[in-house]
């Protein structure tokens, strides 16, 4: 399959299942809910060193957050219920409880429920309220720029994370350029989150490593700096290339999400400098999810 | 769905206990079987069918047709369905109810909605006292669901209150919120004396300087609350509460009752 110029690669990428969350954070305006929302999800790039993988999936305009002020929504994955479970309680904690003006609400209905207000409530020191509205617990805990308002818990929900494409060009640059247009588009899809920084993945892995401590290493079939060097999956005229991951709530929005990423990138297509378009797995044994690239973009 | 109707055949001079009315109870029974559902009256059993003239069915609504103030505890332990009363309830209505709909055209007696857990109490007249309170010797009042009341509310209403919420569209009688261990409780109109007396935790949201507060409540001072606009807009639906949204989360706020756990709150718009 060629689009534009651009070879996509009969392969798959391969994703595995994982649990997600949805918190929507709201301020006096959207700045600082902007700043809460990347503070908290700050160092979440890979489950592997950051305990869970979080982004900013969109802001939301005044009249569709719970308490009418302008807000974001983040989605954060992890491993495990716990594990994710642990890691908002840690990041909302310390990073929305702290920043100016928030209020946190769940953004998401399930049946599994983890704790959000639950346990922040004991910053409160006894003098904390709890409202039920209409139904749902909020925690009203006094701060020193008034009340941090927070709902008592958020639901859980089975999800996918790791979704990827390669893209192979012939300069660092034109790889850059491709993917930052990739990241543009995806980020206006719901659902989903490129939880790696801007979006873009410099340093894919392969599993395992000749040292005993390390689970993963770099992924030397894709290193150009390596070709002769190494068994290649790279032409010679590949000079760069950048990894998009994608976690989404369901395997149809990560696939949507691959799509319209791919489109993106082949829009600059051989013209661009953009080669091929691959995909990382690791032989289909690991991840439950598989997302054939010419699937994908038939 | 059609409605099962109890018109009450003529004015009471003693007190009818209706709780054996509620809709899941009457389900599918016909006219002739509910007619000899036997209620009390006074000291004495009488078939309902000597009280009130029935037509229809068993059905999940069912519509009382009273202008007399005898006929207490309808709608008494409920756990779905709809009773529209059309004229005045007695007292207890709604007593420890769990989940469904009454509606009352006219005004009630006291205790509506005591002890009562979920559903909705709608009433476009006027409640007695202990509106939402606890039934007699219990240590805990309304505990959940929602009273709309368009009228006045008599004394204590919200006494001893630990969970839902009660709108009061008019005035509220002396003690409001008297010992209200949590939940809710807004009203419109002017409320009386001693209002938030034994409060523990719990909020009164007014819109108007009450005649009196204890001593023990302390100024709290101006405060922009965002649990707020959460809170009036879960009153979208319920005319005139629902404009309280329009006055933002700028309120007013008084701590108390300090001589007991003084974790409650008074919100003056």
């Amino acid at each position: 399959m060629i689009i534009n110029g651009t070879e996509i690669e009969e392969t798959f990428a391969e994703a595995f299942g994982m649990s997600a969350t949805r918190v929507i954070i709201t301020a006096i305006n959207l700045h600082w809910a902007r700043v809460a929302g990347e503070t908290m999800t700050g160092f979440a790039t890979s489950v592997i060193g950051c305990g869970v993988e979080a982004g900013i999936e969109a802001e939301i305009a005044p009249d569709a957050t719970p308490d009418g002020r302008p807000g974001v929504s983040v989605l954060l994955f992890g491993m495990s219920g716990k594990a994710l479970a642990k890691q908002l309680e840690t990041r909302v904690g310390q990073c929305v409880l702290t920043c100016p003006t928030t209020a946190l609400f769940a953004g998401i209905d399930g049946e599994k429920q983890i704790p959000l207000g639950k346990n922040l409530r004991f910053f409160g020191d006894g003098y904390q309220i709890s409202k039920q509205i209409a139904g749902t617990r909020y925690w009203r805990i006094p701060v020193m720029d008034g009340e941090f308002l927070c709902e008592e818990t958020v639901a859980r929900v089975p999800a996918v994370g790791g979704g990827n494409f390669l893209v192979l060009a012939d300069t660092q640059q034109q790889a850059l350029i491709a993917c930052e247009k990739a990241i543009e588009a995806m980020k206006k899809l719901p659902n989903v989150i490129m939880p790696f920084p801007g979006g873009i993945v410099r340093s894919g892995s392969k599993v395992g490593s000749k040292y005993k401590a390390l689970m993963a290493s770099t992924n030397d079939a894709y290193c150009p700096s390596l070709r002769g060097l190494v068994k290649s999956n790279l032409d010679p005229q590949i000079g760069s290339v950048m990894e998009i991951v994608i976690n989404g709530l369901s395997d149809a929005d990560v696939a949507l999400a691959t799509r319209t990423g791919i489109n993106a990138v082949c829009e600059l297509g051989a013209a661009g400098g953009i080669r091929r378009i691959s995909a990382g797995n690791y032989g289909g044994k690991l991840g439950q999810f598989h997302f054939h690239l010419r699937e994908v973009m038939a | 769905m059609s409605y099962l109707t109890l018109k009450l055949r003529e004015r009471l001079s003693q007190r009818v206990d209706m709780s054996p009315f509620l809709p899941e109870a009457l389900a599918g029974k016909q006219a002739d079987e509910i007619a000899r559902i036997p209620l009390w009256l006074g000291n004495r059993k009488v078939d309902s069918g000597e009280l009130f003239a029935i037509d229809g069915k068993g059905s999940e609504q069912i519509l009382i047709q009273s202008e007399c103030d005898c006929l207490d505890r309808i709608g008494a332990n409920m756990t779905g369905g709809n009773i529209r009363i059309e004229g005045n309830a007695g007292a207890y209505l709604g007593c420890g109810m769990r989940s469904g709909v009454i509606q009352v055209s006219g005004n009630l007696g006291v205790g509506g909605g005591c002890a009562m857990s979920g559903g909705t109490l709608i009433i476009e007249g006027n409640a007695g006292d202990f509106l939402g309170g606890a039934i007699t010797g219990e240590r805990q009042g309304m505990r959940g669901g929602t009273i709309v009341l368009k009228g006045n509310a008599g004394h204590r209403a919200g006494d001893l209150m630990r969970r839902g919420t009660i709108l009061i569209g008019g005035a509220c009688g002396d003690y409001c919120g008297s010992r209200m261990v949590a939940g809710s409780v807004v009203v419109l109109g002017q409320c009386g004396f001693q209002t938030g007396m034994g409060m523990r935790r719990g909020t009164l949201i007014l819109t108007q300087q009450p005649n009196s507060m204890p001593a023990t409540f302390n100024d709290n001072g101006r405060q922009d609350l965002n649990f707020l606009p959460l809170l009036t807009q879960s009153f979208k639906d319920h005319a005139p509460f629902s404009k309280l949204r329009d006055r933002g989360s700028q309120v007013h706020r008084w701590l108390g009752d300090l001589s007991c756990d003084g974790k409650g709150e008074i919100l003056i718009y």
